[in-house]
């Protein structure tokens, strides 16, 4: 059984920080959060994650773990004993999970962050390429549920947790732009996960509110850029 | 029965190896569909409708698709014989981080410092360098990432044993010197010349061939 000291650093704007936080409050493991400016980079994060300089770092028994699905991972296996799996336990079931999680992260995410500062003459073919992947999102939406209300079933799981991590940032950019990116009609089963994720217990704390983005964004643009 | 288990490759594939060689590890027998990308095959869409490349496991019918999620599905299914990633959690969370290192940071720099353009091949190059230390540094002590043995880890940077000499060759420019990187020089030694894997090497000429027109 896991026992020591735990660890987060990084910023409560990071999607992929909230991942983690939602990963220990899923297992109910107490941490203590050290908030991460990044400009400039302490030396806690230096050392600790030497290799990318980046957040999310788990520190855990003074030892470090990066990336935020590795470390979603190392959690649902350190703290096997508390509350529910994150990973299914079937082999198949976990490729299936990791496979979405991969294709989140590599193809559709950075989809979605260029919407922010794509030029108007190709925005209509970035939103289409955008739809057929939240097409294949939906889809596997369905398969995954099997009709309950996430991806991991009756409860949140790995899929659920890195997906639904980015929700805050992008229901807020929604508001902002006046564009939805889900859509009842196109994606129906996507739309009613949104909320549920983000209303779930151990992510409704973590995850920023859109007042939280546009209270941040207003200090970015008063504030003169750094670096 | 050999039919269970089918691997979609390519002839060059470095992904696909990776598969071959932790099936071969396990002793798993199966069915090799190479497939030519230029005119990908009705199967390989049907199994691989999101990414539509290679390789794709297909076991008992099911399709499992990216390299990396493979290789963990084959060592959680073969769970028996030559485990690729250790038990204990933070070992396996190393594993994991260093698998992505070599996919998301290694291999594109790798990829700039040799086959890109002027300022950017020489930034890459640079940089390059800077990250090998940290892939040297894991070698200490240990024959293969994986310790005595072969493991997730060596499957993940396994392109590098026959890769590096042809993009080298190609570009010109040399990445891995013994003097400076002798473990990591070793261990591609190691690897390049373990015996389950010696049928398992891409056509040198033909990958020179492939590279050379990259441009």
């Amino acid at each position: 059984m896991a026992s020591g000291g735990v660890k987060v650093l990084g910023s409560n704007y990071s999607p992929f920080v909230n991942r983690v936080q939602i990963a220990l409050n899923l297992k109910s493991v107490e941490f203590e959060f050290i908030h991460e400016n990044l400009n400039p980079k302490s030396e806690l994060l230096l050392k600790s994650n030497p290799v990318h300089k980046k957040i999310p770092v788990l520190i855990h028994d003074d030892k470090c773990i990066c990336e935020s699905s590795v470390i979603v991972q190392y959690i649902d296996e350190a703290w096997t004993g508390n509350g529910l799996s994150i990973l299914p336990s079937d082999p198949y079931d976990r490729a299936v999970a990791r496979f979405w999680a991969a294709y989140y992260d590599d193809k559709l995410s950075p989809m979605v962050k260029e919407l922010r500062s794509v030029k108007e003459e190709e925005r209509a073919a970035l939103v289409e390429r955008i739809d057929e992947g939240l097409g294949l999102l939906e889809e596997a939406f369905v398969k995954c549920s099997k009709g309950k209300a996430y991806f991991g079933g009756d409860h949140i799981g790995y899929i659920d947790i890195v997906i639904g991590s980015s929700f805050g940032w992008i229901t807020a950019m929604e508001k902002m732009s006046g564009k939805k990116l889900i859509e009842e009609a196109k994606t129906p089963g996507l739309f009613g996960w949104v909320d549920k994720f983000l209303s779930n217990d151990a992510v409704k704390d973590v995850i920023p509110t859109t007042e939280m983005f546009l209270q941040l964004l207003a200090k970015m643009q008063a504030k003169p850029t750094a670096s | 029965m050999a039919t269970e288990v089918k691997l979609f490759r390519s002839w060059s594939s470095r992904y696909a190896l990776r598969i071959v060689w932790a099936l071969k590890l396990k002793g798993v027998e199966f069915e090799a569909i190479f497939e030519d990308l230029s005119n990908k095959s009705s199967l390989l869409l049907q199994y691989n409708p999101v990414h539509k490349k290679v390789p794709v496991l297909v076991h008992n019918g099911k399709p499992v698709c990216e390299s990396l999620v493979i290789l963990e599905y084959v060592d959680e299914t073969w769970n028996g014989a030559h485990p690729l990633l250790p038990k204990d959690p933070f070992a396996k969370a190393e594993a994991r981080f260093w698998a992505k290192f070599s996919d998301d940071k290694l291999m594109p720099l790798i990829r700039k410092a040799t086959l890109g353009n002027g300022e950017e091949k020489e930034e890459a190059r640079v940089l390059t360098a800077e990250n090998l230390k940290h892939v040297e540094e894991l070698l200490k002590g240990k024959k293969f990432f994986g310790g005595e043995k072969i493991g997730y880890v060596d499957l993940a940077f396994g392109w590098m044993a026959y890769l590096i000499n042809v993009l080298e060759e190609v570009s010109g420019a040399t990445l891995i010197k013994k003097e400076e990187f002798p473990l990591l020089s070793k261990w591609m030694e190691n690897f390049y010349e373990f015996p389950e894997f010696k049928e398992s090497w891409p056509d040198h000429d033909r990958l020179i061939t492939k590279f050379k027109n990259y441009g």
